[in-house]
């Protein structure tokens, strides 16, 4: 789960970290008004969606009157943003973020993230501030310095001062940067956090350390820990379909497609798209109804997949393990009922109860393209559509 | 032979009285696995279908002898199992809760670095032995004692890839499910490792998924290392970047562990890669068969 840069900027200051003061502001005249409450001569005003870019796309501004932030922010409010991470569709601006102004002296990138290989959270920092950093990974790997943290031991200050004096930082900032590691890493643990990315951190003309951006993303399967994080979640930030399957407990990702795909397991659905594909079609989605569905969300997931008007065909894969094939086979059938399906359903079932399952499918009255199996499955599916 | 189960590992099961422990407990019994004990605090002295329950891993232990623990209880409480089941010395754990939080993991890792156990999971349909020992929520009818090893970070694809292989007549040594979590206790590694050395597994299917980067550090050890032929798959041909596709794991994050890049690595270190999810039992059956002919 994403949030927004000023909810990570907040949560981020209450464990310690130096941020810029700030208020979001929803309307035009509570951007005004957050200017003046900051009450000094500057201030930035940016737009508050979870996709960086932001800056190059025209959604960030230096403002000298409460006016001049009245006026950004109407420009802002309601427009779709299109940056380098949000696709070519974009992203309508519901909320800026209203915040001090800065003297930079230097930029630096400082993110904190679970790192597999490690089996620990590591740091990450880099000299090269306030560009992309997959860029910087790429082409100067030497600039980037990794650190795993020990979680035995935690966040120790000696391992602070060390990538502090790798970045070049000195006199206090040594300190200020260790102590801002200290903070970083506890509000990582505390939140569940499975990324937190400060980019840039600068050094300010005054010479102190200052987190200028942030943005976190949250471990999904810590959220259980966090009713506070959780309800900082965004749905206008969400495709509507995932939100749904959400309520299910339906894993569900929306793609360009025009295959919806219904399968138990992630990895058996990833490869049932990868099949379409390889037969030539496209998938429309990536759907796991897990290994204990019932009927309800059977149907529901088959709901969900036919929300999207781009599916022209329906491949459903299901290896039966715990998920019987009869109760597949039946939540297919109500719901195939509900939404009076009009496009060529395929269906590949194996496993437990698939005579079962087989024969409730035959019986139902319901137009059903039997596949022996998974390329036999992708064949149909692909022919059906073009027939 | 086979690798870490047999007809004599002796197996509890944390979490026996849940539905999901219950339900797995059972088939894995009429299977002919050895489940000797069941792991429920304040439940110790009553039974499960004739299983004995035990407050604490380590009583559990000490009364039956159990050599290996199978783990439904659910995600809060999952490290805390791990834990104890270290902590009390049991040599083979098997987490198969989904939902563990991965920072509980970076715990658990730690801690199990300076013990004698081995952990497998989280998020994993369990380990096989077709015929001898069967710990995890697999369906066993689908399996066949034979000579190919399985090691797979998913679980239905897994079956998929056992159930080719059975229906080509090729029977598996031992299937291991990795399990698609960020952090696991076993990796491709490790098991590839242990199929090096265990005389009964003649080739090995290997199936890994977008994310991280352990079927690339898995080609590096094959090329290296590995005596036997290896078919590996690569789910997630066709996943869009900075979404995870089901399993927490199973995600293209800063540009790195796409199915493009590993399948490039595998195929750099000379192992053979099928490319539809249709073909890897065939693909085995070939990559056999053209051995045998050389």
């Amino acid at each position: 789960m994403n949030i927004h840069e000023f909810q990570a900027k907040q949560i981020l200051g209450r464990f310690g970290a130096p941020v810029p003061k700030g208020q979001p502001a929803s309307t035009a005249d509570e951007a005004a008004a957050a200017f003046k409450a900051l009450g000094q001569p500057k201030a930035v005003v940016k737009a508050q969606i979870h996709a960086g870019g932001r800056g190059k796309a025209g959604g960030v501004k230096l403002v000298s009157s409460a006016d001049e932030a009245r006026d950004f922010a109407a420009k802002l409010l309601g427009k779709t943003l299109v940056t380098h991470q949000t696709g070519p569709q974009g992203r309508v601006v519901r909320r800026v973020y209203v915040e001090e102004a800065s003297q930079v002296a230097r930029e630096l990138y400082l993110g904190m993230l679970v790192d597999r290989k490690a089996g620990m959270v590591s740091v990450i920092a880099s000299t090269e501030g306030g560009m992309d950093i997959e860029e910087v990974a790429a082409k100067t790997p030497e600039k980037i310095i990794t650190e795993p943290i020990n979680p035995l031991l935690g966040m120790s200050s000696f391992l602070g001062r060390k990538i502090a004096f790798a970045l070049g930082l000195k006199d206090k900032q040594v300190n200020q940067f260790a102590s801002l590691l200290g903070s970083m890493y506890k509000a990582f643990l505390e939140t569940d956090a499975s990324l937190v990315e400060i980019n840039p951190l600068v050094v300010t003309q005054d010479g102190k350390v200052l987190c200028l951006d942030a943005k976190m993303s949250f471990d999904d399967n810590g959220l259980f820990r966090h009713p506070d994080i959780r309800e900082l979640r965004d749905p206008n930030e969400e495709d509507p379909a995932e939100t749904e399957a959400a309520k299910y407990d339906l894993s569900y990702v929306h793609l360009d497609g025009n295959i919806g795909c219904m399968v138990n397991g992630a990895g058996l659905a990833m490869a049932t798209m990868d099949i379409v594909k390889f037969y030539g079609a496209e998938p429309a989605n990536f759907l796991d109804v897990g290994g204990g569905a019932n009927t309800e969300k059977v149907a529901a997931a088959f709901r969900i997949l036919l929300s999207d008007e781009r599916v022209k065909g329906v491949l459903i894969n299901i290896f039966g393990g715990i998920m019987r094939c009869d109760v597949l086979a039946q939540g297919v059938v109500e719901a195939a009922r509900q939404v009076n399906l009009k496009v060529p359903l395929v269906v590949r079932m194996e496993g437990t109860n698939v005579e079962q399952g087989k024969k409730i499918l035959a019986e139902s009255g319901i137009k059903v393209i039997a596949a022996a199996d998974m390329a036999d499955a992708a064949r149909r599916v692909t022919e059906a559509i073009r027939a | 032979m086979s690798i870490l189960v047999n007809k004599n590992t002796r197996v509890l099961t944390q979490g026996i009285t849940g539905a999901t422990g219950q339900l797995h407990t059972r088939a894995c019994k009429e299977y002919g696995t050895q489940m000797v004990g069941g792991v429920v605090p304040g439940r110790g002295g009553t039974d499960f279908e004739g299983i004995p329950i035990f407050d604490t891993v380590e009583q559990a232990r000490k009364a039956t002898g159990a050599n290996a623990t199978v783990i439904y209880v659910p995600p809060p409480f999952a490290a805390d199992a791990i834990l104890e089941a270290a902590a009390a010395g049991i040599e083979l754990i098997i987490c198969i809760t989904e939902g563990v939080p991965v920072l509980d993991m970076v715990k658990v890792k730690a801690y199990l670095a300076g013990t004698k156990s081995r952990l497998i999971g989280p998020n994993c349909p369990g380990i096989i032995t077709p015929g001898e020992c069967k710990i995890g929520i697999m369906p066993g009818y689908i399996h066949k004692p034979g000579d190919i090893g399985v090691v797979s970070r998913s679980g239905t694809l897994t079956y998929e890839a056992v159930y080719q292989l059975t229906q080509l007549g090729l029977g598996q040594s031992t299937c291991i499910g990795i399990g698609g979590d960020p952090i696991i206790g076993t990796t491709h590694i490790d098991a590839l490792e242990l199929f090096n050395q265990d005389p009964k597994t003649r080739a090995v299917i290997m199936i890994g998924e977008i994310g991280g980067t352990a079927e690339e550090e898995a080609a590096e050890y094959i090329k290296r290392n590995f005596k036997k032929p290896v078919v590996a798959f690569i789910a997630g041909q066709t996943a869009p970047k900075g979404r995870r596709m089901g399993h927490a794991g199973a995600i293209i994050s800063g540009g790195r562990g796409t199915a493009a890049d590993k399948i490039a690595a595998l195929k750099a270190a000379g192992i053979t890669v099928a490319m539809s999810p249709a073909e890897l039992g065939i693909t085995m059956k070939h990559a056999l068969d053209g051995k045998a002919a050389r």
